[in-house]
């Protein structure tokens, strides 16, 4: 009889379903996955080390490349963690922005995982659905930031400027009638806030949609339910949080146990799942979406009632008005100061963390009292959970594979960093 | 926090433990962590390794420029200046750890020699160690004992060197480009010069 041995194959890291270049080994009998070895690093940009060798605030960028489907949020641990070791105080209204779009990017990286979650699986439309929603709040980041991914958007001491007065609009083309344009014109007269509030008045239909097409849906169950099972204790042994943990069944949440920013003044639930499998997970993410919705609406209410400085007036850490900068002297040197040399750190560390919309991201920031970080450790969630893949996928078939890289919520920016 | 401080100082030496900016830090010889770790695992329900990172005290505290001017202009401090006042132990492994049902954290930081940078491996505590501990090693070279599978992590196959040493240059050693008579890869040293665009300044 011939000998049967285990087959060993390579999935990526040229994969459509692999999210990006994750190469994995794996080994299987038959069609079961008896090991799987994810071999990461093919995006390692050496991050941390870059950041050793720049001042403080020419860093903020590379944040948001470090997970770069939910970028605000990136740069929100690491602007906490200059702040903190300042001993700098943020603006009400600076705080209520940044929660507000924590969410808006929290429901930007959800939407994302969905739409490519169920491609994955099979479900073609729902991708296209999740894009469409995506792409008004890719909008909101546009009208604050001037780019529509990158936004380098917060500061150390608060936000880089006050939302817009006016929301751009589309302009006539060609091939659109000028009927068509004033539809789609139709939610951008107002300010930001008014087109943001008008999201947040829509976007549960757009929820409802997403859960008529897939919770009950025959082939979505089949393909996610009791796959990818990890019990609470081992999801804790194993490093998990965000989403990944709470569909373990456990309620940690850094924005209700350890709360930030002003998440402390909010009202919203916290989703947990019971057998901890991809369903639940799915069911804990589509549930976010509606939380985070209503944490938006409940900023946007309080940032139309209070308006007020967005930045610290801390003039080593903030810079100057180019006003101001004309006629004095004194604003003039801040300026130059801040933008040759930066300002320093008070020599200590401090680790800093939020609630990602993947887990808990952290940055762990040493200073020796120079106007450079001394070391800038990155901790990413995805890390954690991929490295969890042999664990997850160990008795499952070759197709399960797909479901859990999916559920897992992978992007290789912040794994690789 | 003042409740796992007490609990802390029971168990540990007071001198160990220092806090500053709501955080508590608990230094520890590097050949007492593991029943440093079960002690926080068991007796304090440390139930979570957030993260697990490599530092380098190699340069630490020293400035790149001191802001000598000469008649030639300003220096452009494109090397470290400073007294050679090293840390004794180089190389610190540092532990975040979680409570996520008590609600609290800790940071255990561990220093090793440059001589030998070696430590015992927590993968029998936490398993989400395994990775953190690749990944030390490779970016800093910290070797865990007892490790069962170190290997390279995030860097290139057939890499050479640690990346996250402050001696390692920025721009790297090796550059990498297609031979066209040999028909394949082939590394060769770097050839464009290191530059730093700020200089790192202490401000006391």
């Amino acid at each position: 009889m011939a000998e049967i041995r285990n087959y060993t194959l390579n999935f990526g890291p040229q994969h459509p379903a692999a999210h990006g270049v994750l190469r994995l080994i794996l080994e299987i009998d038959g069609e079961v996955i008896e090991r799987a070895d994810p071999h990461i690093g093919l995006l390692h940009r050496g991050t941390e080390k870059l950041v050793e060798s720049k001042p403080y605030n020419q860093s903020i960028g590379y944040m948001d490349r470090l997970d770069y489907v939910s970028m605000m949020s990136n740069e929100h641990a690491y602007v906490m963690a200059i702040e903190t070791m300042l001993e700098l105080e943020v603006p009400e209204r600076a705080q209520y922005i940044r929660v507000m779009f924590d969410e808006i990017t929290r429901i930007l990286n959800h939407l994302m995982w969905l739409g490519t979650h169920a491609l994955d699986v099979g479900a073609m439309s729902i991708f296209l659905y999740a894009f469409r929603e995506r792409e008004k709040l890719i909008d909101c980041y546009e009208a604050v930031s001037g780019s529509r991914m990158h936004a380098t958007y917060y500061r150390p001491g608060g936000v880089y400027r006050d939302l817009p007065d006016n929301m751009p609009k589309y302009l006539k083309t060609d091939t659109r009638t000028d009927k068509e344009i004033e539809v789609m014109n139709a939610n951008r007269q107002g300010s930001l806030l008014d087109f943001i509030e008008d999201f947040v008045k829509e976007f549960p239909r757009h929820v409802k949609q997403y859960d008529d097409l897939l919770t009950e849906n025959r082939i979505w169950k089949q393909r996610l339910v009791n796959i990818g099972i990890v019990s609470a204790k081992r999801a804790k042994q194993l490093g998990f949080t965000g989403p990944m943990l709470r569909g373990s069944g456990v309620a940690w949440d850094l924005r209700k146990n350890q709360p930030y920013a002003v998440y402390d003044q909010l009202e919203f639930d916290i989703p947990i799942g019971v057998t901890g499998d991809s369903y639940d997970r799915y069911l804990v993410r589509m549930e976010e979406l509606r939380q985070s919705n209503k944490i938006i609406g409940q900023c946007v209410t309080w940032l139309k009632a209070n308006p007020g400085p967005v930045m610290s007036d801390d003039k080593k850490v903030a810079p100057p008005k180019r006003v101001d900068m004309k006629d004095d002297m004194e604003s003039l040197i801040h300026h130059f100061k801040l933008f040759t040399e930066g300002y320093s750190l008070p020599e200590g560390e401090v680790y800093k963390a939020v609630e990602h919309p993947k887990g808990e991201f952290g940055i762990y920031l040493i200073s020796d009292g120079a106007n450079k970080p001394y070391r800038v450790k990155i901790r990413a969630p995805g890390f954690a959970h991929l490295a969890s893949m042999n664990e997850m996928t160990k008795g499952h078939m070759l197709s399960d594979v797909v479901t859990i890289i999916g559920t897992q919520d992978i992007v290789f920016g912040e794994i690789d960093r | 926090m003042q409740k796992l401080l007490e609990q802390l100082e029971e168990i540990f030496d007071a001198s160990s433990i220092a806090s500053s900016y709501g955080e508590l830090t608990l230094t520890v010889a590097s050949e007492d962590i593991i029943s440093t770790c079960l002690k926080l695992r068991d007796k304090l329900a440390f139930d979570t390794l957030i993260d697990l990172c490599g530092v380098d005290y190699l340069t630490y505290g020293q400035s790149e420029w001191a802001g000598d001017a000469s008649n030639s202009g300003y220096s452009r401090g494109r090397s470290a200046q400073g007294g050679e006042d090293r840390h004794q132990q180089r190389f610190a492994v540092v532990y975040h750890l979680l409570s996520v049902s008590k609600n609290y954290r800790i940071r255990v930081k561990a220093f090793v020699d440059e001589a030998e940078p070696i430590i015992k491996s927590v993968t029998k505590i936490w398993t989400s160690a395994d990775w953190y501990e690749r990944e030390a090693f490779d970016l800093m070279g910290i070797l865990f004992e007892n490790h069962t599978d170190l290997r390279r992590i995030l860097t290139d196959y057939g890499f050479v060197g640690h990346p996250l040493r402050k001696d390692f240059p920025m721009i790297g050693e090796v550059e990498m480009r297609y031979d066209e008579d040999l028909g394949r890869v082939v590394y060769e040293k770097v050839s464009i010069e290191p530059n730093i665009s700020v200089p790192k300044v202490i401000r006391k």
